[in-house]
């Protein structure tokens, strides 16, 4: 057992044995997802809040659909519907509902730092569900996780991430997990999409995809937001599509047993060709279901903690009273 | 008549070339001896400052102290105690209030305001701070206002800012610009660096601020007109200009506490106290500050004191809104991190808070010279301690020196003659725009 974290914010800062502990544990949990049952009682009592202040349909069924297979009793919060509109800061909408006795709060947030924000200032664990631009840990373990099923152990595995890395927390988390993990990683995106210095998180950078992934193992593909375009950043999409689209035919130049993952939703013909979404080197599916089991991994680890965290109180306090 | 006497103290007056050990007579307000052993007679007060250093007033041109509008966050009265009690005797407000310093009216009103310290307006380039049309700048000036600034913006049109410093020359005070153009910053929050990238913050790019800069300095060039740009922060812009310098261009810069001390790694905490405008810069940029100090490319060092209210800056850290106060961290964290850090001799530290940017508003203070108005500032320079809140005087406590140990602390300052802030007794609460010859008189804890 590695994993000590009381909340789990980014994955930048963890260690390969931490990773590995989140991989091992969604492994026990994807196998109780493919039984006739799927729920286990392992959170009974423990009761998580969901706060979406950004909209996200998938993210946040993959997690009510692990709290609910551990039993957990879920609240759910979402901006459109909240009293952040009304004017609440951040820190008064997380008090509140940790007056409520929330023991965990998953948070997806439009401002990067916001789930360390509350992190600071509330006693309840706080799992990052995708903060900003910043990172979105639980999707890059998924996506992890997926590598893993597939090539194996990941050390000196050749990952190619293409597409939107600066807008992307996907790409920033992934980063920090596949060089945890001893990967090799080659951001693939127009100029105007690579972040200053990125290469200081250990990442190389190409702007030519057919040679970055004539070798890859694993070719993950970011979403390309249309509005991007009217930002400014790209000339058209036309272009991006023909300069980085994953087609069949660039997907001939990659290695036979290429992965091909994407984070979901698909722009079907601007980042990625229908026939390679759904071809059989396509594993996109495949990191849906594996979320559950990921996100079941992550809610289950942090509430082992704090139970730990109880029973420590617990003894200190016979000690006391003895 | 007031006569304080300082005895003893090692008076450093780097306008005069004074690092000595000496006494100061102050008589009736102004500066009436220095020497090594005064001998003086209905001495009011007596101040001993064995062990301590003697020097001006500091004088910070930078400083926001929001009023009119937001006096939650600030009032100039709060923020005068808050300059005090870091040793500052003169400073010059900027006009980016609610409603903004643009008409006569509000420079008058800035001005007469109750203040421990002496607070000089800066008044608006432009109307509303719009950046559209000139305000009245010859009455601005009549009325007190000692530049003009639409500081928070830059003037956006590139030919209403040369008629501004064209304008600015003929009315003899300098312009003072805000220089970032704000479709390279967009609504970034950190520096363009590893750090906004791993932070996932948005970046803004060295070249917003230095555009600007080299825009600003090619118009000063045209005009004649005396520029004097704001918190530089990047190696870039200290080098334009220190090559408009060599160019023989009547151009000044400053620069801020936090641009020499912290680097933009500090933003991973997503701490908002240290979300500031521009924003705090790469490691390189530091080094390139120091230089630009070093070698006088730098011409003063403001606090750009930027109070915020708690529940403003206790936000996600792009809802914060930017600034940090510093009119009481200006002088520790200059020991600290320029003298301490080998950067800057004392009185080379000292004359870039002093009579170096009382120069650049052509202001007669910043100086110790006989018959110069009494503003003083003594300072024990061997205590280090650990800033807390409850130590600053200024309404709003979003500081990044919280919970770290800053050397040297002001012990006694003095602004008109009259000791407006004393150790053990704090911030006397006088008064001295109202005192000798206008009325209020002073409990004196020397």
């Amino acid at each position: 057992m590695q994993w000590t974290k009381r909340h789990l914010l980014g994955l930048e800062g963890l260690s390969r044995e931490e990773i590995a502990t989140v991989l091992d544990t969604a492994a026990i949990f994807k196998e109780i997802l493919g039984r006739p049952v799927k729920k286990v009682p392992t959170l009974r009592g423990v009761t998580i809040a969901n706060l979406f202040f950004e909209a996200s349909t998938r993210t946040r069924m993959s997690f009510e659909l692990a709290e609910k297979r551990l039993s957990a009793d879920t609240i759910n919060f979402s901006a459109s519907t909240s009293s952040v509109k009304k004017g609440e800061t951040l820190r008064d909408t997380a008090r509140n509902i940790e007056a409520m006795m929330v023991d965990m709060v998953v948070m997806r947030h439009s401002s990067a730092g916001a789930p360390h924000f509350l992190a600071k200032h509330l006693d309840a664990s706080i799992v990052n569900a995708g903060d900003g631009t910043h990172e979105h840990p639980t999707q890059a373990l998924l996506d992890l996780f997926t590598m893993r099923e597939h090539v194996g152990e990941l050390q000196n595995r050749k990952v190619v991430i293409v597409g939107d890395i600066l807008h992307s927390r996907v790409a920033r988390s992934d980063v920090w997990g596949l060089k945890a993990l001893g990967a090799e990683v080659t951001l693939v995106g127009p100029t105007t999409f690579m972040p200053a210095e990125i290469e200081g998180m250990g990442a190389s950078v190409s702007q030519d995809l057919d040679r970055a992934a004539e070798d890859a193992d694993i070719v993950n593909i970011l979403r390309i937001q249309r509005e991007r375009q009217e930002g400014g950043f790209l000339p058209s999409l036309r272009e991006y599509t023909r300069l980085f689209g994953v087609t069949s035919e660039r997907v001939a130049g990659m290695r036979d047993d290429v992965v091909i993952m994407h984070p979901g939703p698909i722009n079907r013909g601007v980042e990625l060709a229908p026939d390679v979404a759904d071809g059989e080197r396509s594993v996109i599916l495949e990191q849906v279901t594996n979320g559950v089991a990921v996100r079941m991994a992550v809610l289950f680890l942090i509430s082992r903690v704090r139970a730990s965290e109880r029973t420590e109180d617990a003894e200190l306090l016979a000690e006391v009273s003895i | 008549m007031k006569r304080i006497l300082i005895r003893g103290g090692r008076v450093i007056d780097p306008a005069a070339g004074t690092d000595d050990t000496l006494d100061v007579l102050i008589d009736d307000g102004r500066i009436a001896e220095v020497a090594g052993s005064i001998e003086a007679d209905d001495v009011s007060t007596t101040v001993d400052a064995d062990g301590r250093i003697v020097a001006p007033g500091l004088v910070d041109i930078h400083v926001h102290l929001r009023e009119p509008g937001n006096e939650d966050a600030e009032t100039i009265e709060s923020g005068s105690r808050a300059a005090v009690h870091g040793g500052v005797t003169t400073v010059a407000a900027m006009p980016n209030t609610e409603p903004p310093i643009d008409t006569a009216s509000w420079v008058e009103f800035v001005a007469s305001r109750k203040a421990a310290a002496r607070v000089l307006p800066v008044a608006a380039i432009t109307v509303g701070r719009r950046g559209e049309n000139l305000t009245e700048m010859a009455e601005l000036r009549t009325a007190g206002a000692v530049a003009f600034s639409d500081d928070g913006c830059s003037v956006l049109n590139a030919a209403l800012m040369r008629r501004a410093l064209d304008y600015a020359r003929m009315v003899g005070v300098p312009v003072v610009s805000h220089c970032e153009d704000p479709a390279l910053s967009g609504n970034g929050t950190a520096n363009e660096g590893l750090s906004s990238t791993r932070a996932g913050l948005k970046p803004v790019p060295a070249a917003a601020e230095e555009v600007m800069v080299a825009r600003d300095l090619i118009l000063a060039g045209t005009t004649g007109a005396r520029l004097h740009v704001a918190h530089v922060s990047t190696a870039g812009s200290v080098e334009l200009v220190r090559r408009a310098k060599a160019d023989g261009l009547p151009v000044t810069c400053e620069t801020c506490p936090h641009y020499f001390s912290l680097t933009d790694e500090e933003v991973l905490t997503y701490d908002s106290s240290v979300r500031v405008n521009p924003p705090l810069r790469s490691r390189t940029d530091v080094e390139a500050i120091r230089e630009g100090l070093r070698d006088g490319t730098i011409d003063a060092i403001a606090s750009d004191h930027a109070p915020h209210t708690h529940e403003d800056k206790e936000v996600e850290f792009d809802a914060a809104p930017p600034g940090m106060i510093g009119l009481e961290t200006l002088l520790p964290v200059t020991l600290t991190n320029l003298v301490d850090g080998g950067v800057l001799d004392l009185p080379a530290a000292l004359a870039l808070l002093t009579h170096r940017p009382a120069g650049i508003l052509g202001l007669p203070h910043g100086t110790l010279a006989v018959g110069s108005e009494a503003d003083v500032c003594i300072v024990d320079p061997t205590t280090s301690r650990t800033i807390e809140a409850s130590w600053f005087r200024s309404k709003s406590k979003n500081s990044p020196w919280i919970g770290r140990k800053l050397r040297g602390t002001v012990t006694t300052t003095i602004c008109r003659g009259e000791i407006v802030s004393a150790e053990n007794g704090g911030d006397t609460g006088a008064d001295p725009s109202a005192s000798p010859g206008r009325g209020r008189k002073l409990a004196v804890h020397a």
